[in-house]
Order: structure tokens, then sequence, then C-alpha cells
């Protein structure tokens, strides 16, 4: 049982899993492979004709030689036209596969999105992201979601020069026949917008002469060369020092004024979230566990892993004895337990943590969690 | 005399320590400048303490690590550990010293061996060392893994079987067995999750009461060198620019970049009212540093003697360390004005250098 736990398996095992994996995995290949897919069957309705995006029950499943890896299991947020939505949650909680299964870009055909629905507000209408076949994703990309990575020199090509890479993204998702002239003109408005001064010579540099924040804003200018509707920043501050994150958050908050587009913020640091977010979204082993404003989650935060996620990072100017530190670690990916997950961590257990997973309770008509502590008592029991 | 330096308070003693890395250039190779990554800095750490050392990327913090244990040369300067200079060692005095000064590194996936089960990754310094006999060596790492929360049947396992957190455990486990008096903490848990780096951080001080450790602890991470530290050193551009108390460093910064620095740390609430300082531009390249005082560029404070002249480092309250012009006292501030004279006097005559030095 203990050898069962770790994730141990023979070959044998495993290449049966692999197999059982390939004829699933091919199945759903095939139903994305197929060509001059009608748009009647993508097309679908917002809930809220304002929101820009919303996930709906998402869950998207990693198909490996160890077993079933369920990163994002049943995932259920939207993102307000205008608004800033922070995701946090510790590494391998499924935050990011969130983001990469909106913008369609899981490694496939290992992972595979394979129940619910991602629904992309595109003005007129709403595609489901979930069904959308390649060349039209290819469209949407850019022009209405885009993406800022965590390390932006991995993010940029270190053979291209910076003018070049910027240009290429114009070019392929212009749609008006722009001459070469006006490209790079638009290249130039793009590393001013975000605040690079010496844009010209940028545009003639190479990634490795710029320095990590200088690299990040071109990342950025990348991510807005189309106007998206959402931007998704994945981590745009981790790499960076304070005083640097310092400038970047302060230009991200800046064009989005400009611009009018939602961001989806993805980080595990509390603080730059409190900063940028106005809803904020936590997960935990690839579920929502709660949800609300900032002020909601900051002020009032109500699951014990949230408490525990605030009491665990360190503040200035309170002191403290001890950090808190939630005990024990994330369960394994493959094997999930059939009850609320945050169980064996969990230091304020009911008798009910032993049942079900705990759906949605709300608190509050913007708040949201899930734990038995709140079942039917509208946040009685506080801990 | 030995004696009475080893009761001295301060394990380590660093002086006016200087690392200039040579760039090579041309065809033959030569050298052709120099980066100055740490360029005259000078702290101490009392026994039983820890150190945070804070800047940004690039400012020298792990170099003054590196140098401090005698993993590279210096240029100039000198360490003082338990009153010896460790430059001043013949190889087998510095063999001795080697398990008294310990360093746990910022990576857990690169610094271990993926070859080596988990008791021999922590039982190799001990046994070359020879630090217990080889007949309760066995015993011994068992209990050295058990102080830092690993398991006995983890002994055989392979690092690659490990979280990141039981990594830097393992990390730390090395360090500890070898019985130190000292560990450099190069930024421990920046590679963590916020809950494990709350494990690491407790365990750290944790072992420090049990055992009576000194920590260096470098770290860009603000908030979690406040909680650890007894006292902070700033660092911008390899020089040192404050250095104090983390109460009093925290409570009232004297130098700008301070200022800025601890203005720029974000706040877990969104009631919180911003008052920030945003620096513009980034860190200039250390192997041009700006003349004068190197934060110059960047500083919304800057005088017409900033540019010219460096600020000394002066003790402006008791254990409370700046270089700032701001804070200088009037003996230092006339000889900054006759320096600033002086060099004003050498760009007139020559303005071309002005240019290549701006």
């Amino acid at each position: 049982m203990a050898k069962k736990s770790d994730g141990y398996l023979s070959a044998r095992e495993s290449r049966r899993i692999s197999k059982e994996n390939r004829k699933i995995t091919n199945a759903y290949e095939k139903q994305r492979k197929r060509k001059n897919v009608p748009e009647s069957e993508y097309l679908t309705q917002m809930r809220d004709p304002n929101n820009a995006v919303e996930f709906d029950d998402l869950h998207t499943y990693f198909f490996t030689d160890n077993g079933v890896v369920h990163s994002v299991d049943g995932v259920t947020f939207e993102v307000p036209i205008g608004k800033t939505v922070g995701v946090v949650g510790e590494s391998g909680c499924g935050k990011s596969v969130t983001s990469l299964s909106l913008m369609q870009l899981l490694q496939r055909p290992q992972g595979q999105i394979v129940q619910g629905a991602i629904r992309l507000n595109l003005g007129g209408k709403a595609y489901d992201v979930t069904k959308t076949p390649n060349e039209v994703m290819k469209d949407l990309r850019g022009n209405y979601v885009s993406m800022i990575f965590q390390e932006p020199m991995t993010a940029l090509n270190p053979v291209f020069r910076i003018g070049e890479q910027l240009n290429e993204v114009i070019e392929l998702h212009d749609k008006e026949n722009k001459t070469e002239a006006q490209v790079k003109a638009r290249t130039i408005e793009l590393l001013k917008l975000v605040g690079i001064a010496n844009s010209e010579g940028v545009y003639k540099m190479y990634p490795h002469e710029l320095s990590g924040g200088m690299r990040q804003r071109v990342v950025i200018a990348m991510a807005l060369a189309c106007n998206p509707k959402i931007i998704i920043a994945d981590e745009p501050t981790t790499a960076l020092d304070v005083t640097i994150q310092a400038q970047i958050l302060d230009l991200l908050r800046q064009l989005k004024s400009k611009l009018n587009s939602s961001i989806m913020f993805i980080t595990h640091d509390l603080g730059v979230i409190a900063e940028m977010a106005d809803y904020v979204v936590v997960m935990y082993a690839g579920r929502i566990v709660e949800k609300g404003t900032a002020e909601d989650i900051f002020l009032h935060p109500a699951h014990p892993y949230t408490i525990g996620l605030m009491a665990s990072k360190p503040v200035v100017g309170k002191q403290v004895d001890e950090l808190y530190s939630i005990p024990g670690k994330v369960p394994n990916p493959v094997n999930m337990p059939d009850y609320c997950y945050f169980r064996d961590r969990c230091e304020m257990c009911v008798e009910q943590c032993c049942g079900d997973y705990p759906h949605e309770i709300s608190l509050s008509d913007t708040h949201k969690v899930s734990c038995y502590r709140y079942d039917g008592k509208g946040g009685t029991t506080n801990g | 005399m030995a004696d009475e330096i080893k009761t001295s308070d301060n394990l380590l003693e660093v002086r006016n320590l200087v690392k200039y890395f040579p760039i090579k250039g041309g065809f033959f190779g030569r050298t052709v400048g120099h980066v100055k990554a740490v360029d005259g800095v000078s702290f101490h750490i009392r026994r039983g303490t820890t150190m945070g050392l804070v800047g940004e990327s690039g400012c020298g913090k792990s170099t003054i690590g590196r140098t401090i244990l005698r993993l590279q040369d210096k240029t100039a300067g000198e360490v003082l550990f338990n009153g010896v200079d460790i430059f001043a060692l013949s190889r087998e005095e510095l063999r001795k010293m080697r398990p008294k000064i310990q360093i746990i590194f910022q990576d857990p996936y690169s610094s271990l061996s993926p070859r080596l089960p988990i008791g021999e990754i922590i039982g190799e310094a001990v046994r070359e060392h020879g630090i217990v006999p080889n007949s309760e060596l066995n015993d011994y790492i068992t209990d050295v893994m058990r102080k830092c929360g690993l398991q006995e049947y983890h002994k055989d396992r392979y690092p690659h079987e490990f979280s990141g957190g039981q990594r830097q455990r393992i990390c730390i486990a090395r360090a500890l067995a070898l019985k130190p008096d000292f560990i450099l903490c190069d930024e421990p848990v920046s590679a963590l999750d916020v809950s494990i780096q709350a494990q690491i951080i407790n365990l750290l001080r944790e072992l420090q009461k049990d055992m009576g450790l000194t920590y260096l602890f470098i770290s860009h991470d603000l908030s979690v060198v406040e909680h650890i530290s007894d006292t902070v050193g700033v660092m911008y551009l390899g020089n040192m620019v404050e250095f104090a108390e983390t109460e009093k460093i925290f409570s009232h910064p004297l130098h700008p970049y301070t200022e800025a620095l601890f203005s720029a740390i974000p706040v877990p609430d969104p009631n919180y009212k911003m008052d920030r300082i945003v620096l513009e531009g980034s860190i200039p390249s250390p192997a041009n540093p700006p003349s004068g005082c190197k934060f110059h560029t960047r500083c919304r404070k800057c005088m017409e003697v900033c540019k010219y002249a460096a600020p000394e480092w002066t003790e402006v309250e008791p254990g409370h360390f700046c270089a700032c012009h701001l804070h200088n006292s009037a003996e230092q501030n006339a000889r900054a004005e006759k320096t600033m004279n002086e060099a004003r006097k050498a760009t007139k005559a020559t303005p071309t250098k002005e240019a290549a030095n701006g």
C-alpha cells in the first residue's frame, strides 16, 4: 500500500494504462481533427453578456502512463469585461492548466478537456472554446485572447531581433493588409505603449541585450499587439525583482484602463493579487475552494486553505514568532481521495468532512466557498 | 590572545571586501575591464543571530556569499571567521575549517546529486571529515535526518523521489550533519511554494534556537528577510548602502534606495493605500557603474554632489550604518564637496570622458 501511494507502478501496469489512454485520447483527437466543422457546433450563448469569459464546470485531464491526472476538476468562474480576476494557488493546483485550456495550448494528445465549456465573448456572438476547431482558434488567439508568460527569456526567440518578433505577430493577425512600414510603425507604437523609451533602438536589439524587466515589457507588447479582449498573465512578475515588479504591475494597471480589456492574473503571491485583482479565485488540487471579490477573500477568508495560505506568508510590519505552516502535502494527483481534498491537512474538520466532496456554498452574492463548515449556516462558524 | 578572539561577539567579520571579475576580450583574451561585483563591503554577524542580505538581482549578494566561503578568491579585503582570516589559511587548515561553514543553495533540484541515495548525500562529508566514528555514522545520520523532519526510511531513496520542500530539508540536513557554526542560506526558499516556505523557515529558526547556529540569509523576498533576520544589510550594485537591526531599518529606512525597495513590497490587503516610490529604469551594469554615488541615476533625492563624490560608509546612529550624502556629517560633506569640485574641473578639461561615463 505504501508503495502504491507513492505512485510506484510495474512496467506491465504502466503499459496497460498507456494502451487504454491511447484509446481514449485517439477518440478525442479524431473528434478534433475533423475538417469543416460547422459554426453551429461551437456557437453558444453567454450566460451573462457582461462577462468576457465563462469557465463552466471545466475538466482538463492528463492521460499519463502513471494514470489519469485530474489537473482541473470542475472549475467554474467568470471573468467580467474590464475587470481583473486573480487566480491563486500552489504549484500543481491547476491554475496554469486552466489558462492553457482557454488558449487551447494544452500538451496534446495527453492533455484533453473531457467535460465542461469555456465560453468566450466575441462581442456579437460567443464561442465554446472547447469545441472550436484549430483553424478558428488560430484566429482567436492574439486577437481575442493572448498570454503573457512567466519567463520572458524563454518566451522570446533568442535568434531574432525584437522588432522582427513583434512584426511577425502583427503580420500574422493583420486583417487590413498593412504595408511593411505600417507594421513597423505599429511595432514601435507598441514598444512606446509599454514604456520603452528607446523604442527605435530596442526594435533592432536581440533579447539577450535587454534586462529582465525590459524583456517582460516586450512580451507584454507582444500580447497587446492585436488589442485582445482578454489578457492572461501567467505569473508575469515571479521572475522579477520587487522594484521591477512594481513597475510592471503599474504598467499592467495603466494598460488595462487604457484598453478596457479583462485580465486573468495567475500568481502564487498573495500580495500581488491584493494589489491587482477585483475578483479572486483560490484553487487547490484542481478545484476552486473559494472565490469572491478581493475584499471578501482578504478581509473575510472562509476556507481553511485560504486562511492557512494567508497565515503562512510573512507580512512586513507584522511580527510573529512562528509562521503558520499547513501540515502535510498536496494529495497525489493520480488517485485523489473521494472526500474533501483538503481534509487530511485541515485543522478545522467537522463530521461531514468524511462525506463527499463539499459543494459550493454562497456566503454572500459574490463570496462562494466549498467547505462543510458553512453548510446552510451562512458562515456562523468562524475559525 | 587566541582565546580572547574566540570569545568575541562577532562570529563573522567582513572588512572592505572587494571582488572583481575580469572581462576578457580582444584577440589574445586580454583583460579589457572588470565587473565590479562586490566593491568594498563591510559588515559583521554576531554569534547566534541571523543577518539578512537583500538587493536586486545582480547586486552582488551571492558573490559575497561565495567569497565568504572561499569558494572563489577575493580581490581585496578581509574575511574573519572566528577571528581568523579565511584567505590566510593553508589548504590543510582550510579543510579543517570547511565543516564549520556550510551553505544551503537556492535550487534544491540541481544541488543534490541524482545518483546518490539520501543517506550517502548526507553522510559523505561526515565520513570524509571524521565528524563521528564510523561505527556511529548510521545512527548519527538518522538523528540528523529526524531533526530536519525526514524519516529513517528515506535514507535509501534518491533525490528524484522527493518534492521540492523535502529536497530542501535534505540540503539542510547535509549542511547540519557537519556540526557547523555558520550556515550561508543563499535564497533557500525562493524556489518553494508559500506553504512549504513557511515550513522551511520555521525549521531553520528551530534549528537556530536548538543549536545556536549563525545564518547569513540571502534573499530578495523582503517579507521573509524581515521575519527571519536580526540585522539586515541592503546592497546596491556591489556596495552596501544600509545596515542596521531589522526593526530599525524597516521602521525608518535612511537610504533612498532602501525606502524605494521597501515601498515596493506588495501588501496582501486590498484596502491598503499604496505610497509607492517607483524606481525608474533598471540597475546599471556593474562593469561600468555610474560615477559618484552609484544610485544617483535612479535616486529621487539626487543632489549635485551625488553625481561626483561617492558617499562614505557612516554610522548614523549606533548600529545603523548608511552610505548616503543626506546623512553625512558636516566634515564629510566638506570632503565630498571638495571631491566634486575637483571632479568637475577634470571633466571640464576632458569633456569626452564625461560622455563615456555618463
